[in-house]
């Protein structure tokens, strides 16, 4: 079985508005699965209804092949985008606390916790009270909390807000691990660089509806425009039915970058042959969309 | 099943490692202990007595007003306008005028003193010539004062509860006494243990730990997980307190018996005091109340039903409690902050006022109807059941009652956790009633 996480047909009314309407979304094996969308898109409601905290109103989940069920709570590892802690609680006792609700034995969560107390070299916080940690260091202890019982699925909601850039890369590089390891990790966030670079294949909801779906590269495949940038010295005119300038500026003296559109069914060698005829062509490369590009893009198109 | 034992535990144990709790659970018994000694004390040292001087131009009544704990008089033989000369000078608290012809003008005692005179004063002097008169007049109409005695008698009823076809002496004030007793500390513990709850909910949703928490339990669970380890707390303090103000009075009791018998006989030193006439007649006429009644009450408790009360109040304590606790928690799931819990707390808070007040009338008539319906209906049975049991309940009265507080709390929770379900996970909206009641009816 390669899927994780199979959602099928899944409508979500709230009294007012429809939060789902119709969603399926394939989630593979072994990935970083982004799930993006604009703020009250509905990502929020799915999430919570593969946790198990509402249920959809038609529509089902299959978790790893089986229908979700109570007991698969114990194979998710969930990171809301609102998390706390109990201030008051010390903050060995409070994981200890969080581990053994995912169903882990205390001794199995003692062995574990005492793994990431050093690895995140955090050992003297154990008798802490969570009030006096900053917020950084709590967001470290969310998400430990979060990945401690090794869950098959781990849902992270913005996990890098809140984070300066160094702890943000000790995240980053713990997520890549995890997925070595075989976790799947769905990956919610409106920080389009840290999908571009963690994420393997991407959902996109808006609306309430799926737009988008696909692994990076088709999606990047999908939404590119056959354009290209150029960088040459001369003169250059566009040409009927092989390409047309879209961009030109002078850069220094007789040299000159643009872009450049590429007719249909016309190849890059062609596009080549056609310019070096008109000037000495000094690089080509394709213009490939950005994620960012294409959330806007299919975000407006929708 | 073992979440909710894991929540438990947590609910507990964060609560009674609290400092607050410790000092609360050591306090008490030592305020009871301390109201105790107090009162002890003040029996035993008396107030300050009141020295009081007699002018009685009659002759009537010298030495005929008997000195009490708290005044003594003296009589002394000079004219009025002489003894308010020297009044201030003489150190006395007040001064009593008995002109010579009090016979034919009753109204003519005159009593001054610096500041006001206490209507105690006034109301044992004016009782003591009343009597005396009394008694002049009954002596000239041939009648002995002991002719007298004997044609009052102290009238005091004894109730009996026909029960089960078994005669059983029962004290009403006991009775009262008891039962109100414990209406009172369920009144109390609903509001300060429900309150726990609602604030422990809130502390959840404002923190934001609610959502993590609900991805591994469901929210029921986290809802009676919460409400049962506040219970237990609760159970605890009350134990806690039992025992050790128990532990407490019987030390106490020791130390305060070894002194009592110390002390000389109060009574007797008065009488040493007085003219030997007079000693008997105080002992005649101050028939000891207290060491009257107290036993009588004493024994009326042991008759009372002690294990059906005792049964009756742990699960009225429990009833009461789920039944409002689980809406307290529904209360705190629906809000932001302290400050918008107001207009939901009061609804809440109504009913158990409501049945605070109507215990006052039922202990008066405790199977009246308005007792009968007020221990049916869930929201006022803990309390007004509590205080009709120790005059006697039908059983069936109170197996319905059960039953019907049985059936109130599953309801108010099922209502609440409809309510908490949603609104744990409700941020930044100004919940509203009609809001709430739409709730209760969403899906999943």
């Amino acid at each position: 079985m390669n899927t994780i996480l199979d959602i099928k047909n899944i409508v979500k009314n709230y009294a007012n508005h429809l939060a789902l309407d119709d969603v399926s979304i394939t989630v593979p094996k072994g990935m970083i699965f982004g799930l993006l969308g604009p703020n009250g898109a509905g990502k929020t409601s799915l999430i919570r209804i593969v946790n198990q905290i509402t249920a959809p109103d038609s529509g089902k989940v299959f978790f790893d092949g089986e229908p979700l069920s109570e007991r698969h709570i114990y194979e998710i590892g969930y990171l809301p985008e609102e998390r706390g802690l109990y201030k008051k609680m010390k903050v060995g006792d409070l994981l200890l606390y969080l581990a053994r609700l995912k169903g882990l034995s205390k001794s199995e969560a003692m062995d574990k916790l005492k793994e990431w107390f050093i690895k995140f070299d955090i050992k003297n916080w154990w008798d802490k009270p969570v009030e006096d940690l900053s917020k950084g260091m709590q967001q470290k202890i969310q998400f430990v909390a979060t990945v401690l019982h090794q869950p098959k699925l781990i849902i992270l909601d913005e996990p890098f807000s809140g984070f300066d850039p160094i702890n943000a890369n000790i995240i980053k590089d713990e997520i890549l691990k995890l997925r070595e390891q075989g976790s799947t990790i769905i990956f919610s966030t409106h920080r389009m660089e840290s999908v571009e670079e963690l994420c393997d294949h991407v959902a996109l909801i808006n609306k309430s509806k799926k737009v988008l779906d696909g692994s990076k590269a088709e999606l990047k495949e999908q939404f590119k425009e056959n354009s290209f940038h150029i960088e040459f010295d001369g003169k250059l005119e566009s040409k009927e039915g092989v390409y047309q300038i879209e961009k030109v500026m002078n850069t220094e003296g007789n040299h000159y970058s643009g872009t450049v559109k590429l007719a249909e069914g016309v190849s890059v060698n062609d596009l080549i042959r056609a310019i070096i005829d008109q000037v000495e062509l000094k690089a080509l490369h394709e213009n490939i969309p950005t994620m960012n590009d294409i959330f806007i893009k299919a975000v407006n198109q929708a | 099943m073992k979440n909710i034992l894991l929540i438990i535990q947590r609910e507990y144990l964060t609560r009674v490692k609290k400092k607050s709790f410790i000092i609360l659970t050591l306090l008490v018994p030592l305020l009871m202990m301390g109201m105790w000694a107090g009162i002890i004390w003040a029996a035993m040292s008396g107030t300050d007595e009141k020295h009081i001087s007699v002018i009685d131009e009659s002759g009537f009544f010298v030495n005929k007003i008997g000195n009490g704990e708290m005044y003594s008089f003296e009589y002394i033989d000079t004219d009025l306008t002489e003894a308010k000369k020297a009044f201030p000078e003489s150190g006395k608290d007040a001064l009593v005028f008995i002109p010579a012809d009090i016979m034919e003008n009753p109204k003519s005692v005159q009593i001054f003193a610096e500041r006001g005179v206490p209507l105690e004063l006034k109301s044992k002097v004016e009782g003591a010539i009343e009597r005396e008169i009394e008694s002049i007049k009954l002596t000239e109409a041939g009648i002995t004062r002991s002719v007298l005695e004997d044609a009052k008698l102290n009238v005091s009823s004894e109730t009996i509860s026909l029960n089960d076809g078994n005669e059983k002496k029962s004290s009403s004030t006991a009775a009262t006494i008891i039962g109100f007793a414990c209406a009172f500390l369920i009144y109390i513990s609903v509001f300060i243990y429900g309150a726990q709850v609602m604030r422990g909910v809130m502390e959840e949703k404002t923190s934001r730990i609610v959502e993590v928490i609900i991805s591994s339990v469901k929210p029921f669970q986290l809802m009676i997980g919460k409400i049962v380890g506040v219970a237990l707390v609760g159970l605890t303090q009350f134990t806690l307190w039992i025992v050790l103000t128990l532990a407490l009075f019987s030390i106490g009791g020791q130390v305060v018996g070894s002194k009592l018998q110390d002390m000389p006989d109060v009574s007797a030193v008065q009488s040493a005091n007085l003219p030997p006439e007079v000693a008997a007649q105080m002992q005649q006429n101050q028939p000891d109340i207290g060491a009257d009644v107290l036993p009588d009450i004493i024994n009326a408790a042991s008759t009372l039903p002690i294990a059906t009360i005792i049964i009756s109040f742990l699960f009225y304590f429990l009833g009461g409690y789920l039944l409002y606790s689980s809406l307290f928690g529904a209360v705190g799931s629906a809000v932001d902050g302290e400050t918008d819990t107001q207009q939901f707390i009061l609804p809440i808070t109504i009913p158990i006022i409501a049945a605070f007040i109507i215990a006052q009338f039922v202990m008066r008539d405790p199977n009246g109807p308005l007792a009968f319906w007020a221990s049916m209906v869930p929201f006022t049975s803990p309390i007004i059941m509590m205080v009709r049991i120790p005059f006697g309940v039908p059983i069936w009265q109170i197996a319905l009652s059960i039953a019907l507080l049985i059936g109130g709390f599953i309801f108010t929770t099922w209502l609440a956790a409809r309510i908490y379900r949603i609104g744990i996970l409700m941020y930044g909206k100004k919940v509203t009633w009609k809001e709430l009641s739409k709730w209760v009816f969403y899906k999943g």
